[in-house]
């Protein structure tokens, strides 16, 4: 019954997540792109708990959905371009979905060459003191990637500063 | 029964998607959409390979790339604002005065 259910879930998060993908980049106006934008990362976040990554899944609504998703639909809001943004020649276009189809198709075929691929029952995380996923998810991150994690608090504010002077009026 | 290969290829297929959307689209904000959806297809990745290894530090990973994406999405942001009082577009098209 269980698996039943996840598989149910699987299919109808990951139809709708490509679904939805693919009408982002096919909507003429930028803010449909960004609502179709937010469907996917729900999407995506379902994936998410269903991989036992709960607290992932939290924050990638919070940061995704909460706070890029907003700041891109500020600069459309700001900006109101004009251009309905596909490449003017057809031709091009079918180019570049024949190319990224060709990328797509060699990472399938070097993935179903992989070991990895053979032995692929999913397990879940190993949780043997009922510590939850948080509580693992932490001391994870506070022992072992201590220093990447100060390192990306830096460029955080790097990219802060950075965007407040690259967007400033002289 | 669910696999690492599906997860696997629900990642490639968006991460294809999102390509797509970068190589076909001249608006520059959508293009850094398209981008935020290959980051997507690569967090999905590491998801799923955190559950098989059975190990957090996937989990980690897609925390920092979370945070990579953060400050990819405000700069370029802040980048395109910049162009667009500049030159008064957003298509790369027609922002081609450094053409050789």
């Amino acid at each position: 019954m269980n698996a039943i259910l996840a598989n149910i879930g699987f299919w109808v998060l990951g139809i709708t997540a490509v679904v939805s993908a693919l009408m982002l980049i096919t909507r003429e106006n930028p803010v449909h792109s960004a609502l179709w934008m937010l469907l996917t990362f729900f999407c995506v976040a379902g994936i998410f708990v269903q991989l036992d990554a709960e607290f992932i899944a939290a924050i990638h609504v919070m940061v995704y959905a909460g706070a890029i998703l907003v700041l891109y639909m500020f600069v459309v809001m700001l900006l109101n371009p004009k251009s309905t943004g596909f490449i003017k020649m057809p031709f091009k276009v079918i180019l570049g979905a024949i190319v990224s189809f060709v990328i797509f198709l060699q990472v399938m075929m070097t993935l179903m060459g992989a070991d990895v691929i053979k032995t692929s029952q999913l397990t879940g995380i190993s949780d043997p003191n009922n510590f939850g996923n948080i509580k693992l998810f932490g001391i994870e991150l506070f022992t072992k990637y201590i220093v990447p994690f100060e390192i990306v608090s830096i460029m955080l504010l790097v990219a802060m500063i950075g965007a407040i002077v690259i967007a400033k009026k002289d | 029964m669910l696999t690492l290969a599906h997860y696997l290829v629900l990642s490639g297929i968006i991460f294809a998607i999102g390509m797509t959307g970068v190589l076909v689209r001249r608006n520059l904000i959508v293009m850094f959409m398209s981008l935020e959806l290959m980051l997507n297809a690569v967090n999905i990745n590491l998801a799923a390979f955190s559950n098989h290894l059975q190990s957090m530090t996937g989990q980690v990973f897609i925390v920092f790339v979370m945070a990579v994406a953060a400050a990819e999405a405000a700069v370029g942001l802040a980048l395109i604002i910049s162009l667009f009082r500049n030159r008064q577009t957003i298509n790369a098209d027609e922002i081609n005065t450094m053409r050789g």
